[in-house]
């Protein structure tokens, strides 16, 4: 069969042989190459069956989704009991924020998307537009949330929890953190003996420290560093300490990503003529911040799980509420489908920012575009 | 031999009794040159014989220690002010391209003009444009370094230099990491260059190309000029036994 002769330099291109390319050739390749292989594919497959059948049948089938207490949850079927969230899903979605002003916290999430689309995605039309909004939203989103003015009654701090604390504290620390992080990590590579000891300190002692230490600071201590009269409330307190101690993580990552730009990128910017500002911005950045992207979200994602040690301060976080709802006696006993409710709330949350953090390094992938 | 009719008597680059050290480690010992406007001149010489290091002392990518550098009328020092202006006015290429591998080929030629010389984007991009089109990959602009030949990226990087307008360029090695079927491209580049007029100063190991294009040839060996002359010179009748010994390991294999 190939012992068809052609001229020297008119050899045809082949296609592959049969069976070795697209979906049999995959499935022949990596479940049936063997019969022993074939055997343990086949076994497999009977075991996925079985565990899939049972996982449907408890999350879904068989599960009770509206009852009153647990009793009657298994009254009615032996899967889970989704009741215990269902009738609270209020208070895990806004802890105790009053039911009448509920909607400010709706109104702030919806318009966070839009806030940020412009900044994650910068092909975005009408780029510019959106991000004026950005830049208010922050203002926007505080007025609506705290209250107090523009006839908004003001809302205490003692009444935020749930998931709305969750994000109020991971997007505030994440979006604080970052800019944070890119000054620390070039203050710690600067010429400047004093801007460098500094950044360096810093980052030490953040690093160096239990966050949950940091909490405690916050919840108790902080108050007697400031002015007397100044009072910062909690949660101020709260994201600033996630802030700070996120930012020294960064600043090491980042410059983690500055280290591995080649000398020889400054030295083509230096023989241009470039100042150190205009390499920062132009050269070093955007290089560095590219590299790190993968280390970046991984301190993000830490921060955001990270969230739930307010509960050591007596903040109500999604676990919080969620063990308020067990220590009802009417709950009692429901910790499984409490704790993968706020397992998936927090799963979906990460894995979205994972999967950002992937398209946005093939897109800035130019080596093979 | 591309015979130069541009070459003045203006010095545009005058060395004198320059000395640097790396640590404890002597590299360039009084070292002594000018270079006039127009002029185009080779250095050759084994590795490690601070041949490149010499060069990097003229934009100040090294710091001398002893000795002056005076360029365009400008000494080097440490006064940054005097630093940037010289550099703008002396453009370098390095052996590994140095490429922005984050920005296009276009925005690496447009991002010095337009934020170290002032120049409006448009002016910028018709400047890049023509330069491009001068080492002829203007097809290439969009593109990203990465997806470029070897050849291609070092044509870019001449180009990214000559778009701030250069007095004098620097070539450090610029043919030493491609290979062998793309180094004519990149020396018919700087060939034209040269017919142009620009004062050209260029490390290399292409005796073919200091033959056609050099003024004067250099030769170094562990930190000292030990011989210069003209190219005909140079190749037929070396002085010093080691410009003999160099030029008999690179000429005959």
């Amino acid at each position: 069969m190939s012992s068809k002769t052609y001229k020297p330099g008119s050899y045809p291109d082949l296609p592959p042989p049969a069976g070795t390319v697209g979906v049999y050739g995959w499935i022949k390749m990596n479940l049936f190459s063997s019969i022993s292989n074939s055997l343990l594919t086949i076994l497999s497959f009977v075991l996925l069956y079985y565990l899939i059948d049972g996982i449907i049948g408890w999350f879904f089938l068989d599960a009770v989704f509206d009852a009153d207490s647990k009793i009657e949850c298994r009254k009615i079927n032996d899967g889970a009991c989704w009741a215990v969230i269902t009738r609270r899903v209020g208070q895990f979605v806004y802890g105790f924020y009053p039911d009448a002003e509920r909607w400010r916290i709706d109104i702030s999430f919806l318009t966070m998307f839009i806030a940020f689309a412009p900044l994650l995605y910068p092909d975005l039309p009408k780029r510019k537009w959106l991000l004026w909004f950005s830049g208010i939203y922050p203002i926007m989103a505080f007025i609506l949330i705290n209250g107090g003015i523009l006839g908004l009654s003001k809302i205490e701090y003692n009444l935020f929890g749930g998931f709305m604390l969750t994000v109020i504290l991971g997007v505030s620390g994440i979006v604080c953190s970052l800019p944070i992080g890119i000054l620390l990590a070039l203050g710690r590579q600067s010429k400047l003996t004093v801007v460098r000891t500094l950044s360096v300190c810093f980052i030490e002692f953040m690093r160096g420290v239990p966050l949950i230490t940091l909490l405690f600071v916050a919840s108790s201590m902080l108050n007697y560093f400031m002015p007397p009269g100044t009072n910062f409330s909690i949660l101020v307190r709260v994201i600033i300490m996630f802030t700070f101690f996120s930012a020294a993580y960064i600043a090491e990552v980042i410059r983690g990503g500055i280290q591995a730009i080649p000398k020889g990128q400054y030295e083509a910017a230096d023989a241009l003529g470039m100042n150190y500002w205009q390499k920062t911005r132009f050269i070093t950045l955007p290089q560095a911040l590219k590299i790190s992207i993968p280390g970046i979200v991984n301190t993000f994602i830490g921060l955001y799980k990270d969230t739930t040690l307010v509960v050591v301060i007596g903040l109500l976080d999604p676990l919080g509420i969620g063990r308020a709802a067990l220590a009802d006696t009417k709950w009692n006993g429901l910790s499984t489908e409490t704790y993968l409710f706020v397992a998936l709330f927090f799963f979906v949350s990460c894995f979205a920012m994972s999967r950002y953090s992937l398209w946005l390094e093939n897109k800035l992938n130019t080596d093979n575009k | 031999m591309v015979k130069n009719k541009n070459k003045s008597s203006k010095p545009v680059i005058e060395i004198k009794e320059m000395h640097k050290w790396f640590g404890a480690f002597h590299v360039l010992k009084n070292i002594s040159l000018g270079v006039n406007q127009g002029e185009r001149i080779v250095i050759c010489g084994p590795s490690g014989s601070g041949k490149s290091t010499l060069i990097r002392c003229i934009n100040r990518l090294e710091v001398h220690q002893r000795g002056d550098i005076i360029v365009n009328d400008v000494e080097l020092t440490g006064d940054l002010k005097n630093l940037e202006a010289i550099r703008s006015d002396v453009g370098m290429v390095f052996q590994s391209f140095n490429l922005f591998p984050h920005l296009t080929v276009l925005e690496n030629c447009t991002l010095a003009p337009i934020w170290v010389k002032g120049l409006p984007k448009k002016e910028a991009n018709e400047l890049a444009m023509e330069l491009l089109k001068r080492v002829k990959i203007p097809e290439q602009a969009l593109k990203f370094p990465g997806q470029l030949s070897g050849g291609q990226q070092q044509r870019v990087a001449i180009a990214r230099s000559l778009c701030m307008q250069p007095k004098i360029m620097l070539f450090d090695e610029p043919t030493s990491a491609l290979d062998p079927e793309m180094i004519k491209e990149v020396l018919d580049t700087m060939i034209e260059l040269a017919e142009t007029g620009m004062t050209m100063l260029v490390v290399t190991h292409e005796m073919g190309f200091a033959k056609k294009v050099a003024d004067s040839v250099i030769f170094m060996d562990e930190g000292e000029i030990i011989e210069q002359n003209d190219p005909k010179n140079f190749f037929n009748n070396p002085k010093n036994d080691r410009t003999k010994l160099f030029l008999s390991q690179i000429l005959n294999h």
